[in-house]
């Protein structure tokens, strides 16, 4: 029943935009007009060894684009059409990709064994295709070296695809048999070893069991560090490519191994090529991961029962590894500060670096200050560079009192570095350095400052002068000033900035007009530490700030000038804008904050609306996050006015909430919705409808990311605090979404990032829930709620009874039941009486060290103690 | 299979401006969240306090006690035996009195003209008289005044201001208003509207809380004569936009009320506590009794009056913000002033 396709499959490689758009559109006829027929006939031409073999590959990169899709619910929907798909034409399908791994045209087996892969990831978890991987197995000794090559990295893809529960143990052990066989010395074939190397990267996931096992775990280990010898490049790769997974995936089995690996990686790092040392770099960085994890999670503070425990390999390896880092820094490729994508060993060995110095602290210190004596004034501009950037890399996880020292000696050197080392390279590292020194020992954290009156202006003079330098090195030295203002926040009324404050702003604009500003991401850099600047400003400085405004919106509005732009200049210009709202919405909140500057500041809101309105109509189809940010800060500080500026931007609103696909943006725009609800109040109202409509609309989207729906909940409670009674409309779909989702929220099983989910969901439902009762409290529709009663009680007892949730559900959860006491009173009296939530979740809330918390429970008590005795 | 990349951010900050706003603004959003939830508990709970403290209210107040209908009177009394031991004792007197005491919202003196005052700026004739928040709630109504002591606890046709059964409003309904009692007329001016009918107007303009302020008081009945369930007559002011007209409508026309002083309201501001420079007054002796200043010809009167708040710690201070200290009082002439240490 297979149709001829090859033709159509070379058109729809032609060069002729016509006849390929001709192709593709009889291919899609195709597809829609006979599914099983189409799949087929494509198998057909991969298996085929008579077509060419071009259209052997296109015909089974469309099978399996016909398999999977990027977007989830695309994906969704071809998962359900496979296993619907007539059985019959399924396994002719899998006949002809099977058979195509034994093809004598590697691009004909590769494209196979991906779609084998994809057709295994859906049938495996549903039970089907039982014999796949025995018929893989069954005879893999005697194929050819092209077959077994082929047949391993299908496994390696299969591994890749589905997940390991779908796999009993005893296929396991037969895959992981045969890629440790494929891997061995004893493989004489380098094509079959390497497919069987990548292939066990993939199915390290699966050897659990394997590794709980010594013989089995120690033979694997072997077979591993033995390929990392292997006299291919690509193999010594995918080796240590396999280490580095293993190193997170089996950190606490690495303990009887480690020292043979560091030689191993020792070796690498000083003489293998750079692709190789680069992963041995990252073995040590990826351990520095996990025991900083580890660290951070037990605080050092191990008792029997905690998962895994810290075997520091790290402060062991110490004396050895970080000379061998050390080294790498000398290794530095010419101009790679100006190239986005450049990663080399020297950048890979200064990153270790620094997360050594994370995971050890005061340790590296000493280990790490004569390199950087020995180097810092060389005439090699390597060598000065590496000192640099060892000091650099050591700021984060030493102790203040350890560095400090080091600081008020280097401070001086450094100025004087960043405006004379004729090396540019140098000057990079150097304001990045000072950037680091700032970000980590300046501030309210640190006791004794490093900066002082004296030396403050010097800071200042000498990073506004590099400013001017070239775009990488002025990156930096916008980043070192960002952390100076940071560490002046909350210092008090008075910031050592204020006399710079000008100085500083004027140059920062300035930078933003260079014609370069493009490059290095300087103009990005310089807008966001305008923004921090303001951010960590004072009062004293107010006036100055609001003389900013006019400023930055005219810019905002030069970039609205502009007619008929390429796609190119558009993308521009839709950037600058970016960062221009952004400043505008850090300002708006900054002068927001304190009345005397919103007052006047809001002689402004008309026009900058006007502004952001203009900025949305740029674009047809979608709305510019950084504009809807800086409305939702404007409409804080507008208040109940804000309703003048909703009949336009209403639609902005409503297209942002509609933007499924950059979620960021719908999730944006909820955030601005209940900001809005806050301003307007019942003046909301007129627009309720559509909002509302188009919120229930995305809950029930399977193609909205999961992470906007808890704010969608809270955006409800947003809504019906402002509009009170007239929720009603919406109530019961409202509450019916709320139900739905809070009998999925009540149980957890799952990793943390799951509870951490769904703990963000109870909050946004629980938000939710205390909205609409305040939002009814005293209306003659109160009794609308008693029906609801019932249920949110039991939410509130199941969540409390499952004894996961955190601080915030926590405190949200016992506010919840004061509002509905509080709103119902005596119609719920003897529902809450029952509820233990009124008993034990409010006496361990209002025990509670957390205050807030404990405010909510006090509130609780004494509504329900109101509602049980009227 | 390719290699998998393994490259690490490389002099970068690890968190970019960007996604540092966007949770800055989440951080606002949930702290807006949350006031906004505290504000609407807090009313309650305020109400709930002051229903706890109302039967225990002062001796000097009886002549004006309560006249609801005796099985209200249980109904109270039971309600405030209800609530717990540790609330009520909380919520004694002086609590109550502490917190009412902070809850008006105070004027600045008017010492420059501020700009678009003709566009954004309200003015009245402020009658002259006692501040007091009025507080209707359960079938009572309470005034207090600006130290927190009770001033009337009367029924009123306030919207849940008397026991009758006339099934408007829920039990849980309450108003606040900002008022000055006029000893004269036995009225209570209403200058501003805290809450109506259970609905928080804290967060509204003036210019809506006067238009709220207008429409529904008189709506409720509480404008009309005295009677049974309703003891003071309460009564708007005329409140006008502040161009020439209106400031001459404000300063010269006829009230019913003794005059003290032009009330000046920004009409976008937000019903604030304490002093605020968006509220303004003015004194001079056309339109009040109790000026003090320079006099028209710029010369300072032999004899002026002022008011001074005696505390606690016997310190008289006027009530600027921050308050001028004038002196101090011994025990003795408080002694001899017992009940009356009020305001001199």
């Amino acid at each position: 029943m297979a149709m001829e396709v090859t033709q159509v499959l070379l058109n729809a490689q032609s060069i002729d935009g016509a006849v390929r758009k001709n192709a593709e559109d009889s291919l899609k006829q195709f597809q829609e007009q006979n599914l099983p027929v189409f799949l087929v006939s494509l198998s057909g031409e991969l298996a085929n060894e008579e077509k060419p073999v071009e259209t052997r590959k296109l015909a089974g990169l469309v099978l399996k684009n016909a398999l999977d899709a990027k977007e989830q619910h695309r994906k969704f929907e071809l998962v359900q059409r496979w296993l619907s798909l007539d059985g019959n034409a399924k396994s002719q399908i899998k006949a002809c990709l099977l058979k195509t791994l034994t093809s004598p045209v590697s691009d004909a087996r590769s494209t196979a064994s991906q779609v084998i892969a994809k057709v295994a990831g859906i049938e495996l978890p549903h039970k089907q295709w039982p014999e796949l991987i025995v018929s893989l197995l069954s005879n893999v000794h005697q194929l050819p070296a092209q077959a077994k090559q082929a047949t391993l990295e299908t496994l390696g893809y299969l591994c890749e695809e589905v997940s390991p529960d779908v796999i009993d143990q005893d296929q396991v052990n037969k895959i992981l048999t045969a890629v440790v066989q494929g891997m061995s010395s004893s493989e004489g074939n380098t094509d079959v070893r390497l497919a069987a190397t990548r292939a066990l990267y993939n199915a390290l996931g699966f050897a659990q069991a394997n590794f709980s096992n010594d013989m089995e775990r120690d033979y694997i280990m072997r077979v591993v560090c033995e390929a990392t010898l292997s006299p291919e490049v690509r193999i010594r790769q995918a080796a240590f490519e396999c280490l580095v997974s293993i190193s997170s995936t089996y950190y606490e089995k690495l303990a009887p191994y480690i020292q043979d690996i560091f030689n191993i990686t020792a070796k690498a790092v000083r003489e293998d090529e750079e692709p190789v040392a680069l992963q041995a770099i990252e073995f040590w960085s990826s351990i520095c991961d996990e025991e900083i994890d580890i660290l951070e999670e037990y605080g050092g503070d191990f008792t029997g029962d905690s998962d895994i425990p810290c075997f520091y390999f790290i402060k062991q390896a110490l004396p050895a590894l970080v000379p061998m880092l050390l080294e790498t820094l000398l290794k530095q490729e010419e101009d790679q500060d100006q190239d986005e994508g450049a990663w080399n060993i020297a950048m890979a060995g200064g990153t270790c670096l620094g997360l050594v110095a994370r995971t050890v602290g005061d340790d590296i210190v000493p280990l790490v200050v004569p390199f950087i004596e020995e180097n810092i004034s060389k005439q090699d501009w390597r060598q000065r560079e590496a000192a640099t950037y060892a000091f650099g890399s050591i700021l984060e996880g030493p102790s203040p009192e350890k560095l400090i020292p080091l600081v008020n000696v280097a401070l001086t050197f450094m100025l004087s570095a960043l405006t004379k080392d004729p090396n540019s390279h140098v000057k990079d590292t150097t304001a990045w350095t000072l950037g680091r020194i700032f970000e980590f020992l300046h501030g309210s954290v640190v006791d004794s400052p490093i900066i002082s009156q004296a030396n403050c202006q010097q800071i200042i003079t000498v990073l506004l002068q590099s400013m001017k330098d070239t775009p990488n090195v002025a990156e930096k030295a916008c980043g070192a000033l960002y952390f100076l203002a940071q560490g002046y926040e909350e210092m008090g009324p008075s910031s050592p900035l204020t006399p710079f404050f000008q100085e500083i702003v004027q140059s920062l604009l300035t930078v933003t007009h260079r014609e370069d500003a493009g490059e290095s991401r300087l103009r990005t850099a310089a807008y966001e530490t305008l923004n921090e600047v303001v951010r960590c400003s004072t009062d004293e400085t107010a006036p100055l700030v609001l003389q900013l405004v006019p400023v930055i919106m005219m810019e905002l509005h030069n970039t609205l000038e502009g007619q008929k732009l390429s796609s190119d200049e558009r993308e521009k210009q839709s950037e600058l804008q970016g960062l221009l709202c952004g400043c505008l919405q850090v300002i708006i909140q900054k002068l927001g904050a304190s009345e005397p500057t919103k007052y006047v500041f809001m002689q402004y809101a008309d026009q900058i609306m006007g502004l952001f309105l203009r900025v949305f109509a740029c674009r047809s189809a979608t709305v510019h996050e950084e504009a809807m940010l800086a409305i939702g800060a404007l409409a804080y500080a507008t208040g109940a006015d804000f309703a003048k500026y909703m009949p336009e931007f209403y639609r902005y609103l409503e297209m942002g909430l509609q933007n499924f696909e950059e979620y960021q943006v719908c999730a944006v725009t909820v955030g601005v919705v209940g900001d809005i609800s806050r301003a307007l109040e019942e003046k909301i109202v007129p627009y309720c409808d559509g909002i509302m409509t188009q919120l229930l609309k995305n809950l029930s989207s399977n193609q909205l990311h999961r992470s906007v729906k808890p704010p969608i909940f809270s955006c409800f409670g947003d809504i019906a605090l402002a509009v009170g009674e007239y929720f009603e409309k919406y109530l019961m779909w409202a509450m019916s979404a709320l139900q739905s989702a809070a009998e999925l929220s009540t149980h957890i099983a799952g990793d943390d990032e799951l509870v951490e989910y769904t703990n963000s969901l109870r909050n946004g439902i629980l938000e939710a829930y205390s909205g609409i009762f305040q939002g009814f409290k005293n209306s003659p529709k109160t009794q609308l709620l008693i029906p609801y009663a019932p249920h949110i009680l039991q939410f509130l007892d199941g969540i409390y009874m499952e004894k996961d949730m955190d601080d915030v559900v926590m405190k949200t959860a016992i506010g919840v039941l004061g509002d509905l006491a509080d709103t119902l009173g005596s119609h719920a009296g003897s529902m809450i009486q029952q509820s233990v939530s009124s008993k034990d979740f409010l006496n361990e809330c209002l025990s509670s060290e957390d205050l807030m918390i404990k405010e909510s429970a006090e509130w609780a008590k004494l509504a329900i103690s109101r509602a049980i005795s009227v | 299979m390719a290699p998998h990349d393994i490259r690490r951010p490389f002099k970068r900050a690890a968190i970019s401006d960007q996604q540092k706003r966007r949770e800055l603004s989440l951080l606002r959003q949930a702290q807006n969240r949350r006031d906004a939830q505290q504000q609407a508990r807090c009313l309650a709970s305020s109400i709930l306090s002051l229903q706890s403290a109302a039967p225990e209210s002062q001796p000097e107040q009886s002549d004006t006690e309560i006249e609801t209908v005796p099985e209200s009177e249980q109904e109270s009394e039971a309600f405030s035996k209800d609530l717990d031991v540790r609330q009520a004792s909380k919520l004694r007197g002086p609590e109550v009195r502490k917190w009412f005491a902070r809850q008006l919202m105070l004027p600045e003196w008017m010492i420059d003209v501020p700009d678009r005052l003709a566009q954004d700026w309200y003015v009245f004739a402020r009658p002259a008289g006692k501040r007091c928040f009025v507080v209707s709630s359960n079938g009572t109504t309470v005034s207090r005044q600006r130290n927190g002591s009770i001033l009337h606890h009367f029924p009123s046709a306030l919207p849940a201001g008397a026991k009758i059964r006339d099934g408007s409003g829920s039990a849980q309904s309450y108003c606040i208003l900002d008022c000055i009692f006029h000893e004269l007329d036995q009225t209570y001016y209403v200058i501003d509207m805290v809450c109506w009918n259970g609905y928080s107007l804290y967060d509204c303009t003036a210019e809506f809380r006067f238009y709220w302020l207008n429409s529904k008081l008189e709506e409720s009945g509480a404008c009309n004569a005295p009677s049974h369930y309703h003891k003071f007559r309460f009564s708007a002011v005329p409140v006008y936009n502040c161009d020439s007209s209106g400031l001459y409508s404000a300063y010269t026309g006829v009230v019913p009320y003794a005059k003290d002083g032009l009330l000046f309201y920004n009409k976008h501001a937000l019903y604030q506590t304490g002093n605020t420079p968006l509220a303004l007054v003015w004194k001079d002796e056309n339109c009040s009794q109790y000026v003090i200043d320079t006099d028209g010809k710029g010369e300072i009167p032999s004899q002026q009056q002022v008011v001074l708040e005696l505390q606690d710690d016997r310190k008289l201070v006027t009530s600027d913000d921050p308050p001028v200290l004038f002196g101090c009082l011994d025990g003795d002439i408080i002694e001899k002033m017992g009940s009356l240490r009020r305001l001199i």
